[in-house]
């Protein structure tokens, strides 16, 4: 477990909106294989985190690593050399800014924490559009339908996901007819359609019930082992985090104040002063 | 299964649409446009050309969700490019009669020169698609900066730029190529095309437009119905999803800018073809309301209804309605009343009905082989009930 190679490397970034800092210096990092989770109460900055690293945000300072080679860096220039209240300025020097879509083909692929799944199409659809980026035809090329194999193909892995993630029987409704906790797994089955080496979950289990966060956990299990992902995840159920994290990442007003296993976790003082142990008064 | 049932629409469309172009081929011989039922030659003629501008509008406005109201603009140039390039070199000097003519160059003309009469059919297809190209062109520059826009802001700039082009096109320092405020004639019209077998001679008048209208609209169809088109829905349905499953938002949006322009310009130098003249004046931005009132008529996001909205909105203000305007309706005599101008008026009504009764167009989202499939279904589902 502790010689795999590095998926995910985040260095230092922060993330400033007008005076706000949402994320401070924050470093972390993902190796092959794990699931890591990061959690923290509201407004804690893990969904600005996760857009910085899926190429939603450009950072303000800061890099981040995926798969061994540097996707996104920026650092404070502009208006912003003034302004800016993180740390570590002067580390960086190249600007990268790709589109999301770029660090979608490179293998990262992500959920959103409101479910934003194609409303118009159905469920077969969603997951095929998915695959447009694996496509090699032009637009006459895909007009004249001279890839009829490529779409034949791309028609029947969309079929096996649909089986694998027990969609199937489903394949011809409308995604937004689906049950709550169906859509989620379309998400996640859209998101794996695209082939990544990262997975990013944004609270892939909220507004869900206790049955339905079991079964959300055994598939995120399954899906680690039948496609061989990486997967970070920000999430509140604390039972599922504990249940399914290899490590866990702790953020609290956009800093890093923790971080480590479960069981380091749930130990430590910052930790329960800063978040379980609010949730406990809040819950007594 | 599920090609199977594609196929099988596939067919159900393919079969309409020959039968279509066989009934359009015989009305063309059948009626001259002297006859009383000539105005519905006119109004397949001119329907054909507004069906197509309406359904390469709704692969931008329907299918990517990119409001713009640009198309009067993109029609324009494509029938400016299709009328310089096919004005015979006789009549050149007549039509530029304040200017000296810049392009001296027909198409057609060259071609026929070199072989015969198919030649000059050649000529008119590459002047089309030449017409297409300089739209696509067009939109391809003003999208680099436009297309960052959003909802009604990219409608306002694409507005601006219709007009715009508009304003230019009369600018009388271009005359040697525009022939400035004046109108372009005398290039090849669909009234002229004619085709002879054996001595007979087949009038091809109303054949010819509707013939460029429906082979756009299929082109259009394929489009949508491929991996390109699904990329443009997810777009509309979601664009912070598309982007985040891959799909490259610039690229596409791009892609489907310069489609949809390309087609307008086709259909741009269609209607020039359909009203034998070419004038900046007649592609005003009410145009644009025209044709985006087809597309809501028919149903958003329906080719279809695109069609049938932009069939049935030029039937009615072309030809039903004209009585109204001429004193006499549905046998009513009543010049008081039916003076110029109450057309219009009616026909506001009407369209506020339709939209009100239909509140998503006369075929919401639907297409045509969706209609027999449904029957299908519903038919032994009753027989159940039974």
């Amino acid at each position: 477990m502790s010689e795999q190679k590095t998926m995910l490397l985040v260095e230092n970034v922060t993330m400033q909106f007008g005076g706000v800092v949402a994320v401070n210096n924050l470093s972390m990092e993902v190796r092959e294989g794990e699931i890591v989770a990061i959690i923290g109460p509201n407004g804690a900055g893990k969904t600005t985190a996760f857009n910085v690293i899926t190429g939603v945000y450009a950072p303000t300072n800061g890099r981040v690593s995926f798969d061994g080679r540097c996707v996104v860096e920026n650092y404070p220039r502009g208006k912003m050399k003034k302004n800016y209240l993180g740390e570590n300025a002067g580390l960086y020097t190249q600007v990268k800014e790709p589109t999301p879509d770029r660090l979608t083909a490179l293998g990262m692929a992500r959920t959103f924490q409101n479910i934003r799944l194609w409303k118009s199409m159905t469920v077969f659809d969603n997951i095929l559009v998915a695959k447009h980026l694996k496509r090699s035809s032009n637009l006459f090329s895909a007009a004249f339908r001279m890839n009829r194999e490529e779409e034949a193909q791309q028609r029947r892995e969309v079929l096996a996901l649909l089986e694998i993630v027990g969609l199937a029987d489903v394949k011809d409704e409308l995604a937004t007819s689906l049950p709550y906790g169906k859509q989620r797994r379309l998400e996640i089955a859209r998101a794996l359609a695209t082939k990544p080496k990262l997975l990013l979950l944004d609270e892939p289990a909220a507004g869900m019930n206790p049955q339905e966060t079991q079964e959300l956990t055994q598939f995120i299990g399954q899906i680690r082992k039948d496609f061989d992902v990486t997967i970070v995840l920000i999430e509140h159920h604390m039972d599922l985090v504990m249940d399914i994290s290899d490590r866990i990442y702790v953020l609290d007003f956009g800093r890093l104040i923790a971080q480590g296993t479960p069981e380091e976790i749930q130990k430590n003082e910052k930790v329960i002063d800063a978040y379980l142990g609010v949730v406990d008064d809040a819950e007594n | 299964m599920i090609e199977t049932k594609n196929k099988k629409g596939a067919w159900i469309a393919f079969v309409c649409v020959f039968l279509f172009l066989a009934l359009i081929f015989a009305l063309d011989q059948l009626i001259k446009p002297t006859d009383k039922l000539g105005m519905l030659l006119i109004v397949l003629q001119k329907g054909s050309v507004y069906a197509l501008a309406a359904v390469s509008m709704n692969l931008l406005n329907g299918y990517t969700g990119l409001f713009s109201l640009g198309h009067a603009g993109f029609m324009l140039l494509g029938a400016y490019t299709y009328a310089i390039f096919t004005i015979p070199d006789k009549s050149r000097d007549a039509v530029y009669q304040y200017f000296d003519a810049a392009i001296r160059f027909s198409i057609p003309e060259q071609l026929s020169n070199h072989m015969g009469g198919f030649g000059t059919a050649l000529g008119v297809f590459i002047a089309l698609v030449l017409a297409g190209l300089v739209a696509a062109l067009m939109a391809w520059l003003i999208g680099l900066p436009v297309l960052r826009l959003k909802s009604d802001y990219l409608a306002i700039a694409t507005l601006g730029f219709a007009e715009i082009i508009r304003a230019v096109f009369q600018w009388s320092k271009l005359g040697p190529v525009t022939n400035g405020s004046n109108l372009l004639k005398n290039f090849a019209r669909a009234s002229k095309f004619k085709l002879e077998i054996a001595g007979t001679k087949l009038s091809l008048s109303t054949f010819v437009p509707v013939l460029i209208a429906t082979v756009c609209i299929i082109l259009i169809v394929l489009i949508v119905n491929s991996t390109y088109g699904r990329a443009f829905k997810a777009i509309r349905d979601d664009e912070i999803a598309a982007e985040a499953m891959g799909i490259n938002l610039a690229k596409h949006k791009m892609i489907s800018f310069v489609t949809s322009s390309f087609f307008a310009g086709v259909a741009g130098a269609t209607l020039a073809m359909v009203l034998s003249i070419a004038q900046a004046n007649n592609f005003k931005s009410a145009m644009t309301y025209e044709i985006l009132l087809m597309v809501v008529l028919g149903g958003i996001g329906s080719i279809t209804g695109s069609v049938i909205g932009s069939l049935l909105f030029v039937a009615a203000s072309e030809w039903w309605l004209r009585g109204l305007d001429s004193g006499k309706f549905l046998g009513i005599e009543a010049p008081n009343i039916f003076r110029n101008g109450f057309r219009l008026v009616v026909f506001s009504v009407i369209i506020m009905v339709v939209v009100l009764f239909f509140r998503k167009g006369i075929m919401g989202e639907k297409e045509l082989p969706d209609l027999f499939r449904k029957k299908k279904k519903e038919a032994p589902a009753k027989e159940g009930q039974a």
